[in-house]
């Protein structure tokens, strides 16, 4: 847009008489792909449940009720605190939280291994990291069950050796969906960390390192800095896929305990039929999701201010 | 050049023939009917079949209830599933006159609770739902639902339950001795109790899962449907099906006429086919259950007609099958199954 030669005299106006129309196709595809399913989303989540499925166009909070309090097994006790569903997002914002941890301990030595070498073999590296992703993540979610099972490749390697002597208990475990969020999104660590460090200007390490900067010095005080933004999108590229992934914990983790995901995709597909209550349990994670960008870009105003 | 005009022109002619006769649009589960036995009806009629699929009752009934009605010609809900279809309104029906095959059908399958006499659906296969131990891991008693309920020591940890609702609490409740659609407070205490406190004993839940598990070792017993059961063996896990003493889930999936079907010529079509014994037992051949039409048994696998899956031991205790609660009622077994779940 920037490049794109105006006409030198009345340039301004016939640009801004242009401007609206050429923004129309962003504020068409913000609408309909972005406005409207969410609104859709909120009205559903307000709605009444209708028997096996579906709902009925009466306005009610029963949802939001039903995610709060506990009224008994029968409904008709006095409603206590319901921490079945706090529990199950603290666990997922937990496992996500790991996940990204991980993700980013390993992504970003890994970005800088290929960032750092010559420019001619970095596309390599970079299609040997986005090779195993052209495979559905289902499959890929399987194949690791079949690796970390209990007479699979990883234990009989692991009791050949004589390191362990019983199996590892690893699949239908908590730790086996760490494992598996953590696969399923390593690369979205990795690429944008990649593209920050490439930009990375080397000189102003020398530069550090002459004027006796130590090595860990080095990397909190220049080099952290400057590809921060790029650790910054790759945790929230984890972060947020993990927060509503569902694929692990049911294929890895037996589908014994929900996770936000899980808990929705039963809400739409499972026996219950629960429209409202999955479209409840999306707003509000999409509420705190908000409130934690609008408290960290808050913060990072008052930061640039200081 | 002229050769592949010729040939172009073939393949209008055929398309057009196979316009002519029209299409049949099958809304079907998954894995559930042999591609050969489509392409022999297709080949028969020239009707052109097109199948979606879904992995169970309750995500079909709400795809139907959300706009697909109208769509689709068949479906194949089970047992209580076509009760509640009927009572909902979104079911066709038909005659004996049109269903010339009907009298195929076994006479017990004929005059059933949930289709009186036969005027919309048609059997597509039955079984039954119990559970099946590993013999190298357990080889004592497992005649008794507590194998799931309050396992043994050797397989605590090592049983798979199927993911689905209706089926674990049934078996639930006949473990209890409970009714179904119990509204007594007490039962339903006792039975999400008796469930939650099971649950630690439990590796995992999974129902299209359910033989891969028990073939692969990652469980040494599951719930598990019988045909499901059968192929497992066949793949070579030593699994022993029980028909437990306490009883056990019978089901049968029937394939049905929906209201509003755009080719409903053409669904009857398909339907008399699959009652021609040849064609039932092709789909037993492949499914593993048994077919609910007479005279199948020369078309069958022997290895099919003499699993011990599907030939229960005389004396054994019948099995049941599952009823559809009212709503008032069904909320209390949906906050159970949540529960259990969490």
């Amino acid at each position: 847009m920037a490049g794109a030669p105006l006409p030198p005299s009345n340039g301004g106006t016939s640009w801004s008489r242009l401007k609206t129309p050429l923004l129309l196709p962003t504020w068409a595809m913000i609408g309909v792909f972005l406005l409207i399913p969410v609104l859709l989303m909120a009205v559903y989540s307000f709605l009444t449940k209708e028997f096996r499925g579906g709902v009925i166009w009466d306005f009610t909070l029963a949802a939001y009720d039903q995610f709060f309090f506990n009224r008994g097994l029968f409904g008709d006790e006095p409603p206590v605190i319901e921490w079945t569903y706090i529990s199950i997002f603290w666990r997922s914002i937990w496992q996500a939280g790991l996940a990204t941890v991980a993700c980013l301990l390993v992504g970003f030595p890994t970005a800088w291994f290929i960032a750092t070498r010559p420019p001619s073999q970095r596309s390599v590296w970079l299609f040997l990291i986005t090779i195993p992703y052209w495979v559905n993540l289902l499959i890929r979610t399987v194949s690791l069950k079949f690796l970390i099972r209990d007479n699979g490749p990883l234990n009989e390697f692991l009791m050949g050796l004589g390191v362990i002597t019983d199996p590892l208990p690893l699949v239908n475990t908590n730790l086996a969906v760490q494992l598996g969020l953590f696969y399923s999104y390593l690369p979205f660590m990795v690429l944008p960390i990649y593209a920050a460090v490439e930009r990375y200007n080397f000189a102003l390490s020398e530069a550090a390192a002459d004027l006796y900067a130590p090595r860990w010095t080095i990397l909190r005080e220049v080099v952290l800095p400057v590809v921060k933004p790029g650790i910054v999108a790759g945790c929230l590229l984890v972060f947020v896929p993990s927060l509503g992934a569902f694929l692990a914990p049911d294929l890895l983790g037996g589908a014994k305990t929900y996770m936000i995901g899980s808990l929705i995709d039963e809400q739409f597909k499972g026996s219950q039929g629960n429209w409202p209550f999955g479209a409840a349990v999306a707003v509000v994670l999409m509420t705190l999701v908000l409130i934690a960008l609008f408290l960290q870009a808050r913060a990072a105003a008052k930061g640039a201010r200081e | 050049m002229k050769r592949l005009f010729t040939t172009a022109a073939a393949f209008a002619l055929m398309a057009g023939a196979a316009q002519a006769e029209g299409k049949l649009s099958v809304y079907h589960w998954f894995e559930y009917i042999p591609q050969e036995l489509v392409d022999k009806f297709e080949a028969e009629t020239g009707i052109e079949v097109t199948i979606d699929t879904y992995d169970s009752n309750e995500s079909m009934l709400a795809s139907l209830k959300a706009g697909k009605l109208g769509q689709y010609d068949v479906a194949v809900p089970a047992d209580f599933m076509v009760k509640i279809m009927g009572d909902e309104g979104m079911l066709d029906t038909f005659t004996p006159e049109e269903m010339t095959n009907l009298g195929n059908i076994a006479p017990q399958w004929l005059d059933v609770p949930f289709d009186q006499g036969r005027k919309s659906s048609i059997p597509y296969q039955w079984g039954s739902t119990s559970f099946s131990v590993n013999r190298d891991v357990y080889p004592g008693d497992i005649s008794s639902l507590s194998i799931l309920f309050n396992p043994p020591e050797e397989l605590k940890g090592k049983i798979n339950v199927l993911d689905s609702q209706n089926e674990v609490l049934i078996l639930g409740s006949l473990y209890l001795g409970i009714p179904q659609c119990s509204t007594d407070r007490e039962q339903l205490k006792a039975l999400n109790d008796m469930l939650l406190a099971a649950k630690p004993s439990w590796a995992s839940f999974g129902s299209d899962t359910a033989k891969e598990v028990l073939v692969s070792g990652d469980a040494a017993a599951g719930m598990i449907y019988n045909g499901f059961s059968a192929k497992a063996r066949a793949e070579g896990a030593n699994v022993e099906y029980s028909y437990p003493k306490e009883g056990h889930v019978l089901w049968m999936d029937n394939m049905v006429l929906l209201k509003d079907a755009p080719n409903r010529e053409n669904a009857i079509k398909f339907m008399n086919f699959l009652l021609v014994p040849e064609n039932a037992a092709a789909v037993t051949n492949y499914a593993a259950y048994s077919s609910g039409v007479t005279g199948v048994e020369p078309f069958l696998d022997d290895a099919i007609k003499n699993s011990p899956e599907n030939n229960p031991p005389a004396g054994i205790t019948p099995g049941v099958f599952a009823q559809a609660c009212d709503a008032e009622t069904q909320k209390f077994y949906d906050a159970i199954w949540t529960n259990l779940k969490k």
